[in-house]
């Protein structure tokens, strides 16, 4: 049967598709962040408390740095034979009763879930704990095609309703103050227009969401780890909405991405060590739920998705990202997010982990983000599965300027730079050309709009000698 | 002992103290040492804008420089982890930041220099994290610091303790100009927690990442100068007028 708002919707799916299209500029989304000091300060001082309880719970754990390497070799051991591991999950998964869906792309994800969905006349979804489906475009798809879909969880709730994608993996929306959320709050929910402290608030959307989960259908989660061995789902949350959500709808879907796997249950004792450390600074989460079989009379779904995983997985340089336990770590501490905000980035996930796994999703679209970074590598040092994050930014830096997306301007002055030290020769004498053009150029000249560096810096005082010249006068034997 | 002096382009081209320094220092350590006078860049600057390609000529050219070396020496952990990463072969490190040499090769235990001023430490990311010149903030390991040591042994240097101890500052190379907004930010924010601690002069192993926090404090006029650990350790005139 035809459905007319079909169409209308897919008009504003096909909008969206074409803003998704378009390149990401970092630096000039940052740069926009950046102006609203005030913003800067606090987005800045939220996330380095959550590094500062990371390093404090981290430092609790006895051999903390031993326990990232296990992860790490945990994870590299099944990402070396993920196949085997997949199909035993499936199998293990089946004989508990689950139904296993295998989807290549997000497209296929999308619609394995709209006609679980459709085949069950469910018309209204909760929906928790799941960056896989915001990376699928989930919500989108779903709600064109009538779905009334609601994100269940506090932060993800406020994007929802605020109409744009979440800026942090573990804290969607850190970026929107307390004053916003009151007003959001009161237009949304009708809270007193005054009414901003936290406790009301969270009150208030405790209220209409209890309405919500009862009314659903279904409920759609994410995974944090698969057990191959049992075939067991676990979920880590702090508030309960996915327990909630699947407990009470008739129907659970679980959406992961392959990667999610472990071998057997006792390597959760690693991964739930560091997980929630890396990610709050909390000992453990609030709820740390196994689902295994549905409850009689109940469905529980698993769609397997690739979207991208498969063909990372054959690519040395980068299958390293796959290992990503998705704790947000990296955003945290990294001195450029916590200063351009997650949405400077225009990818799901954003900041270091998004820089790394972006390009290699749409490197038209994402060129820029594995040089929206310093090579600081702090990420690398605080990621709980040992992920070489700066050291991938830096290789997608190369596959960006050979694929073509590096200004030729840029691209140009590398060679010219190359041929210029290839030669002690030209390099001297570039030297002293540049030395004398900073010691006697006018200032106007110096400081043109075309000087990005001097537009709030000063440019180094020349010297008249080189360190050469010196060495050559002082030192001139040889 | 032969020991190349290793002097990264922009050193050799705006901070001549920081290589006459470092030299001096070595040849006082009883080093024999030599400046290969045909050495021009590291290639870094290439390679982290994506065009590695473009450097390899650099790369080749260096390890040239510096064959007939014991070891190879540099005021900069940034320009030396690209050489260890790009350029050394052995499996024996050959390449060394100035103060990793001091501590790891020559294991100074005392140096002859006084610098009597309330002295902040920058700790560049590459030193740290690259080269591990001291325990970067992240890892749960038992603290050291290679710079900070070095720097005890200068008589009157009063080291200040700051709140966020290995932030990184902003320079990243391109990154300066093609991040220009962030890039400032995050030297601002450096030097803010600089100027609460009352530092009078910050210093580090890297000369690229104080060029930036000197252009911001120039530009701002703040109460900072920014000054090479080598000339501090050497007790250059320099370090104490400048």
């Amino acid at each position: 049967m035809h459905d007319p708002t079909h169409d209308l919707m897919d008009d504003g799916a096909r909008l969206a598709a074409a803003d998704r299209s378009a390149r990401v500029r970092h630096a000039d989304r940052a740069a926009r962040f950046v102006a609203d000091a005030g913003q800067t300060d606090w987005h800045d001082a939220v996330l380095w408390r959550i590094r500062g309880k990371r390093d404090a719970a981290a430092g609790r754990v006895e051999g903390w740095e031993r326990l990232r390497a296990l992860a790490s070799e945990i994870k590299e051991h099944t990402l070396s034979r993920l196949d085997e591991y997949l199909a035993a999950f499936e199998e293990a998964a089946t004989a508990n009763g689950a139904q296993v869906h295998w989807a290549a792309d997000a497209d296929a994800h999308n619609r394995i879930v709209r006609d679980l969905l459709r085949a069950r006349g469910v018309r209204r979804v909760v929906k928790s704990k799941s960056m896989l489906t915001e990376e699928c475009g989930l919500n989108p798809y779903l709600e064109a095609r009538g779905f009334k879909v609601v994100d269940t969880d506090l932060g993800e709730r406020i994007v929802q309703l605020r109409e744009e994608p979440p800026s942090h993996l573990v804290a969607p929306a850190i970026h929107v103050r307390k004053e916003e959320i009151a007003a959001l709050f009161h237009e949304k929910l009708g809270t007193p227009a005054d009414a901003d402290d936290p406790r009301l608030l969270a009150a208030a959307m405790r209220e209409d969401l209890r309405a919500r989960f009862l009314a659903a259908d279904a409920a759609i989660t994410g995974v944090n780890f698969a057990v191959a061995s049992t075939g067991a789902l676990v979920l880590v949350t702090n508030e309960g909405n996915a327990d909630l959500g699947a407990h009470l709808a008739p129907a659970h879907i679980a959406c992961m991405g392959i990667e999610k796997l472990i071998p057997k249950p006792e390597h959760l004792g690693v991964f739930l060590r560091l997980l929630a450390r890396s990610a709050t600074g909390q000992p453990l989460s609030v709820y740390t739920s196994y689902f295994r079989r549905p409850a009689p009379g109940r469905e529980l779904h698993v769609v397997l998705v690739d979207n991208g995983r498969s063909r990372r997985l054959a690519q040395p340089d980068f299958r390293a990202a796959l290992k990503c336990i998705r704790c947000g770590a990296c955003l945290n501490t990294c001195p450029v997010y916590r200063r351009s905000g997650g949405h400077s980035y225009g990818a799901t996930p954003s900041g270091p982990i998004g820089a790394i796994l972006a390009p290699g999703m749409d490197m038209k679209r994402y060129a820029s983000l594995p040089f929206a970074s310093s090579l600081c590598g702090s990420c690398s040092d605080v990621c709980p599965v040992k992920i070489d994050i700066h050291a991938q930014l830096h290789r997608w830096r190369q596959v960006a300027a050979r694929e073509g997306y590096v200004s030729w301007p840029k691209r140009w002055g590398m060679r010219v730079a190359g041929w210029i030290v290839r030669s002690p020769r030209r390099y001297r004498l570039a030297g002293r050309l540049v030395r004398g053009w900073l010691r006697h150029a006018p200032r106007r000249l110096r400081y043109g709009p075309w000087n990005a560096w001097g537009r709030q810096r000063e440019l180094p005082r020349a010297p008249d000698r080189s360190f050469g010249e010196w060495y050559a006068a002082e030192r001139g034997k040889k | 002992m032969k020991v190349g002096l290793f002097a990264p382009c922009y050193i050799d081209q705006f901070y001549p103290q920081a290589a006459v320094a470092t030299l001096e220092l070595l040849e006082r350590l009883g080093c024999d040492v030599a400046y290969p006078r045909g050495q021009t860049c590291c290639g870094q600057p290439m390679a982290n804008a994506g065009c590695a390609a473009a450097a390899e000529a650099a790369h080749r050219h260096i390890a040239a420089c510096f064959e007939e070396f014991d070891y190879v020496v540099g005021p900069s952990g940034s320009c030396v982890l690209h050489l260890r990463e790009y350029v050394e072969g052995a499996p024996s490190a050959r390449y060394y930041e100035l103060c990793q040499f001091l501590v790891e090769v020559l294991q100074v235990e005392r140096l002859d220099a006084a610098f009597p001023c309330r002295v902040g430490l920058h700790a560049s990311c590459h030193g740290l994290r690259g080269l591990r010149l001291a325990r970067a903030s992240e890892r749960q390991e038992p603290p050291f610091d290679y710079v900070a040591c070095l720097l005890d042994m200068v008589d009157g240097v009063e080291r200040v303790p700051l709140d966020r101890p290995d932030e990184c500052c902003g320079f990243g190379g391109m990154f300066a100009v093609e991040e220009e907004a962030v890039s400032v930010r995050m030297g601002a924010d450096r030097l803010a927690d600089h100027l609460r601690q009352n530092v009078e002069v910050i210093t580090g192993t890297d000369m690229s990442c104080l060029m930036h926090l000197e252009g911001l404090i120039r530009r701002r006029n703040l109460p900072l100068r920014v000054v090479h650990v080598a000339e501090i350790l050497n007790g250059s005139g320099e370090a104490r007028n400048a």
